[in-house]
């Protein structure tokens, strides 16, 4: 632990965008051989402090050294040359080109005045073959799973021979053995001597993992420690800066209360569902006042299923009925139509329409509702959205500030209120608390309880199963694109869901 | 496994070239005289500053931009190589360097604009355009003839290839230049960050690619190109007119599609555009041998043929999109 | 309430300020360098004048930037629309035509079909190619460039077709009307582009078609999980840009008398395009102002003839066009990032720049 292990020093690190403090003199320490995981809720300033050492982004004060050398590298160009690579949540590779492409582009070996496609393909298999990885080189990249395309963006960063790892949340779009996966890998690197730097948002994996946690709270450094000596509770409080003990009292009470309130009252019901290639047909019912969970590991068809449920992919097999009267699904339109409500998992791309006002978003499923005839007076507009704002608690100066604006919390927020307006009788939540700070969580986390309580049917889906423990009344637990069991009442629990999973024949 | 799935990226390209030979095969079949080494050696002759464009056209698309401007840069190309050698007298070889010199400065600025001014590539080669057939009118109004010796010899040379069979020197150079552009399309690093940016913009960029280099670079090897193949239409024409190769960028793109180049960027075959050109020649052949249609029918052939190949291409995209399948990997302990 | 009304009247300054200044710059050269521009005559009852004759000649070119605002706010482009000008104009032609007769010994044309029956044809078969476009672009989602491309080659062949390789002209007198006549003072035509924009602007802000359409335009997944018939809305775009440019199809063909099916808005589609450009709209969708975009078409037009009176070849036009759009596009981007530096923006262009890392 001594200062010559030290590979990477970030001193006093000053970054400011217009009217915000990005990084307030920020100071980070990366050393050879340690896993290194940065905390912090949104708008911490961890991304801002990565990008700064990628060279995305320019300090306006403090230096950087790598191997104790001062650098500013400044393009996303530089970084790599010196040793810092980084991949992103989101691969930042071309789908269009092959797997060897994507490791070796700008950096072809030429031979007689021509890339050399033979040894391109060689050296990718190399570079693959030393994160355990066999496949065909000569495919195009979008023909590999998530996964796969980022341990191909891995091998890339590898083969540049990075000193310094930025991973930055690889694991979002994961299952279980894909993460395994990776942290063996970054193990391994580990003992090469590589410094990984680790951005998640899953506590869990920042103790499965890292040796360090930097924590930032709005854009200011609260610590470095130890993981081993930071227990959960103390590194979320200090994400937070405040004791989250209360809202974790307050949660646990309204979900007695909702599982109380759930009864038998079908307000959906849908039978052999479902598409083939995305979900073998399930059944499933969705009560009035109860919190239907859909478990299960990412890819394992419950985000399909919402999709077939909510029309967005049109089901071949299964019949639905609605308030035990029969309907066809085909597309959104229909499912609004019925009462329907849909946050999809993809907030910026799915959701939002970030170039549209807080007020014209909030409106915007109720008037798709209402048809184009219909339409709603601007009076009424702004008292709709001031009437979701105040309710959800959403921060901002005015409803006219474009949605595209707003932390991902209140976008969340905007996107809840959007079908709250519609007086929709079934919410289909798909991770509705993901990638937003955690007061938001827990605000998100209540308005779901408290909606089951007033009497709606809500179908949540979301990839930390404490969250679905808490909220959930009932439970579909999916496997491999199949329904393989429910769990109801006091049978919900994590050890329960995983043993279903586990145990569940396909 | 492997076969298939290579097999399956050349597919587009495969039906264009299928689609050739099945043009080729009918008219053979309905018309007299149509079988013949001479008709397949004039789709060449009469089309060779097409296919240059088709292929600047090819790269750019795949780049995911466009270059509307490549018309109008043939019409300058003829304007000012006529203008040096009439008024200035210039030596042909500096004529053919003005040219070159002129169209790669057109297509730098409409780099330049699109790279670093967020031009839309769209508006960028289309004010590109009407600036270069505004030059054109500005030079001259009228159809200027070229009479230069060397101009008059490369139009009028012919090389027989076999007995009653004979191309221009024009074809040569276009394909010298098809040659070229393979090259550069799939043996160059510029080349492949061509394909990367088509790709994913973003990507590139953080792949360290010289993104704006590239971008740059592209539209201005578009605007030499559209030079050189200005240069060949003289040799075909051997005059200059401000509105020479009117809506020659539509032919252009038209050619880079039939060729199986997406519109969306990153994925198509230089040398598709070659055989999008036959196409559109071999179809304006066959009206020509049919004898009582009227020429418009091309058009609308070119149309009808462009439209089976969009709607094709897409449906192709979207049945692979709907059964995604996910490749097999092996994971070594 | 109050600091919100005045950010909706910043937003609506902003987007027609560009095109207004243009204009403004436009005419005040004119007033210096141009003797009697502003001036208007009163002759037999009508308003002549530079002033009215650059309305008057820009209304087509106003009718397409219409449609083309409406295309491109929704994400697209439409490319066909000079090719649906010379179909519409074409049918009009062919059917009106106009056959002499001697009614009384005096001499008359009429037309072989009723004008309203020709004009009726001629419309719907704008609005049929504005529905094929949508067809292949909404329902099939072929890129727009590329689906209107289709058309802007078929079109051409298909008016030549219609008019079989002839410049048809007309004979039959009150088709005139349309293109050169007055009412109460007033170019004819000048009315026309007044209500249908009336017609457009209730459209869009009286109904939930706008916002349909902006939302549309900026998140086209977004919209369709919302209950928006995305489909649905982009065709509508498409059939109103073919029933622009079949309007405008007929008012040429009235102004010129004929039917020239080559010639016929060749190139116009470039300048709908520079309109919308012009009127402050993104290429890229979402966001729109039709206002602005027929302030584009004046400006287009009052440049077109500024050039033409200060004596300039008429050629060099397309020269000026071309520099004074990539001026004005200079200028608006260069305003365009120092309005959208705010720090929220920043940091979105920089999620951006990381590939939206955050989600």
């Amino acid at each position: 632990m001594g200062t010559e292990n030290v590979l990477v020093r970030m001193d006093g690190i000053c970054k400011e965008f217009p009217g915000v403090k990005a990084l307030d003199n920020v100071d980070f320490t990366l050393r050879h051989g340690e896993i290194h995981a940065v905390c912090g809720e949104n708008g911490a300033g961890k991304s801002t402090l990565i990008k700064v050492l990628t060279g995305v982004e320019h300090n306006e004060s403090g230096k950087i050294y790598l191997d104790g050398v001062a650098i500013s590298p400044k393009t996303p160009m530089e970084a790599p040359a010196l040793g810092i690579s980084t991949v992103y949540q989101e691969v930042n590779l071309c789908p269009n080109l092959s797997v060897a492409e994507n490791i070796f582009i700008g950096r072809e070996p030429i031979r007689n005045g021509k890339i050399d496609w033979k040894e391109v393909n060689k050296r990718s298999e190399i570079a693959l073959a030393k994160l355990n990885l066999k496949l065909d080189v000569s495919g195009r990249l979008d023909e590999y799973s998530v996964a796969i395309q980022q341990m191909v963006a891995i091998a890339r960063a590898l083969d540049i021979s990075a000193k310094v790892l930025v991973l930055d949340e690889p694991t979002s779009s994961l299952n279980k053995i894909e993460v395994a996966n990776l942290f063996r890998i970054m193990r391994k690197l580990k003992s090469e001597g590589m410094g990984i730097i680790f951005i998640t948002h899953f506590l869990e994996q920042v103790y499965e993992i890292s040796d360090q946690i930097t924590i930032l709270r709005n854009g200011q450094l609260v610590g470095q420690f130890e993981t081993a000596k930071l227990d959960r509770l103390q590194l979320i409080a200090k994400m937070i800066g405040k004791d989250l003990a209360e809202f974790e009292k307050t949660i646990k009470e309204d979900v007695r209360d909702a599982g109380a309130a759930a009864n038998e009252d079908a307000f959906y019901q849908a039978r052999n569902l479902g598409q083939q290639g995305s979900i073998n047909p399930f059944d499933i019912k969705i009560g009035k006042g109860e919190v239907m969970g859909l478990a299960g590991l990412l890819g394992s068809g419950r985000t399909e299923s919402a999709r077939v449920i909510f029309g967005i992919d049109e089901p071949d097999s299964g019949e639905t009925e609605v308030d035990n009267k029969k309907v066809e699904i085909k597309t959104p339109a229909d499912a609004i139509r019925l009462g329907f409500a849909f946050c999809s998992e993809n907030r910026k791309t799915e959701g939002i329409v970030a170039n549209l006002t807080i007020r014209e978003n909030i409106i915007l499923a109720l008037q798709g509702k209402r048809g184009m005839g219909a339409y709603l007076s601007h009076k009424e507009q702004e008292e709709i959205a001031e009437k979701y704002v105040k309710l959800l608690n959403i921060i901002t100066p005015s409803i006219e500030q474009l949605v595209g604006n707003l932390s991902g919390g209140n976008q969340q927020k905007v996107l809840l209120a959007r079908w709250l307006a519609t007086e929709a009788e079934l919410l289909i939540l798909d991770e509705p608390t993901r990638g937003i700070d955690i007061g938001a969580k827990a605000e998100v986390q209540k308005l779901v309880l408290q909606l089951a309580a007033d009497g709606k049917a809500v179908l949540l889906i979301s990839s930390e199963l404490d969250e679905m423990v808490r909220c959930c009344s009932r439970m579909a637990v999916y496997k491999d694109k199949q329904k393989i069991g429910e769990l109801k009442g006091a049978e919900i629990s994590e050890i329960n869901v995983m043993k279903t999973i586990a145990g569940g024949q396909k | 496994m492997k076969n298939l799935q290579i097999n399956s990226k050349f597919v587009p390209l495969l039906i264009t070239i299928g689609l050739f030979l099945a043009l080729f095969a009918a008219g053979s079949v309905s018309y007299e005289g149509f079988f013949s080494m001479q008709v397949v050696l004039n789709l060449l002759v009469d089309n060779a500053f097409l296919i240059i464009v088709g292929l600047s056209q090819a790269l750019v698309i795949i780049l995911g931009g466009i270059d509307l401007s490549c018309g109008a840069l043939i019409a300058l190309s003829s304007m000012v190589a006529a203008y040096s050698l009439s008024h200035l007298n210039l030596h042909p070889a500096l004529a053919v360097l003005a040219v070159l010199i002129v169209c790669s400065a057109f297509g730098f600025v409409q780099g330049w604009l699109i790279t670093y001014r967020k031009f839309q590539p769209f508006i960028a080669t289309l004010c590109g355009m009407f600036v270069a057939r505004g030059l054109c009118f500005m030079i001259n109004q009228d159809t200027v003839p070229i009479t230069d010796p060397f101009f008059v010899t490369m139009a009028t040379t012919r090389i027989k290839l076999i007995p009653g069979a004979a191309i221009s020197t024009s074809v040569i150079i276009a394909l010298v230049i098809v040659a070229l552009y393979i090259y550069i399309a799939h043996f160059t690093k510029f080349g492949r960050a061509v394909y990367a940016i088509g790709g994913n913009e973003q990507s590139a960029r953080l792949m360290g690619l010289p993104v704006d280099r590239t971008k740059v670079l592209a539209y201005t090897l578009s605007g030499f190109t559209s030079g050189l193949a200005g240069i060949v239409f003289c040799f075909y024409m051997l005059s200059a007119y401000g509105l020479n190769a009117m809506a020659l960028e539509m032919d252009a793109i038209a050619a880079a599609v039939i060729g199986g180049t997406l519109m969306t960027g990153g994925v198509g075959f230089v040398i598709g555009s070659v055989f999008g050109v036959m196409i559109e020649g071999i179809m304006q052949t066959l009206i020509t041998f049919q004898g009582d249609l009227n020429s418009w029918w091309t058009r609308i052939a070119v149309a009808f043929l462009l439209c089976v190949f969009i709607v094709v291409q897409r449906v192709l995209v979207l049945k692979r999109e709907a059964k995604k399948r996910i490749r097999p990997v092996e994971f070594i302990a | 309430m109050e600091s919100r009304k005045k950010m909706d009247k910043r937003l609506i300054d902003n987007q027609l300020f560009w095109p207004l200044f243009a204009l403004a710059v436009l005419l005040v050269f004119d007033f210096f360098y141009l003797k009697g521009f502003f001036q208007i005559e009163i002759v037999e009852g009508h308003l002549y004048g530079s002033l009215i004759d650059i309305v008057n000649r820009a209304t087509p070119l106003m009718f397409m930037s219409i449609g083309m605002t409406l295309v491109i706010a929704s994400g697209g482009i439409d490319i066909s629309v000079g090719s649906v000008l010379a179909i519409s104009g074409a049918i009009t032609a062919i059917m009106i035509g106009g056959d002499l007769v001697f009614v009384d010994g005096v001499q008359h044309h009429v037309a072989h079909y009723p004008m309203a029956v020709a004009i009726l044809v001629a419309l719907v078969a704008a609005v049929v190619g504005g529905l094929w476009n949508g067809l292949l672009i909404a329902k099939l989602g072929v890129n727009a460039m590329v689906g209107t491309l289709i058309l802007l080659v078929a079109g051409r062949g298909i008016a030549q077709l219609i008019v079989d390789g002839n410049v048809i002209t007309v004979y039959y007198e009150p088709f005139f009307y349309i293109g050169s006549g007055f009412f109460l003072g007033l170019p004819f035509s000048i009315y026309l582009v007044a209500a249908f924009l009336a017609l457009i602007m209730w459209l869009v802000k009286k109904t939930a078609f706008g916002l349909f359409l902006e939302a549309l335009g900026s998140n086209r997944v977004s919209s369709r999980f919302t209950g928006l018939n995305v489909q649905k809305i982009m065709w509508a775009c498409y059939a109103i840009s073919g029933l622009c440019a079949g309007i405008a199809g007929i008012i040429v063909a009235s102004e010129v008398k004929s039917a020239d099916a080559n010639n016929a808005g060749l190139f116009i589609e470039l300048d709908a395009i520079l309109s919308v450009v012009l009127g402050g709209n993104s290429m890229a969708g979402g966001r729109f102002s039709v206002i602005g975009s027929v302030i584009g078409a004046l400006v287009v037009q009052t440049l077109t003839t500024t050039i033409y009176a200060v004596g300039v070849p008429p050629e060099v036009t397309m020269v000026v066009k071309a520099l004074v759009v990539i001026v004005i596009y200079l200028i608006q981007s260069q305003m365009g990032m120092k309005t959208l530096k705010t720090p929220a923006a920043s940091a979105g262009e920089g999620a951006l720049k990381a590939g939206e890392a955050k989600s």
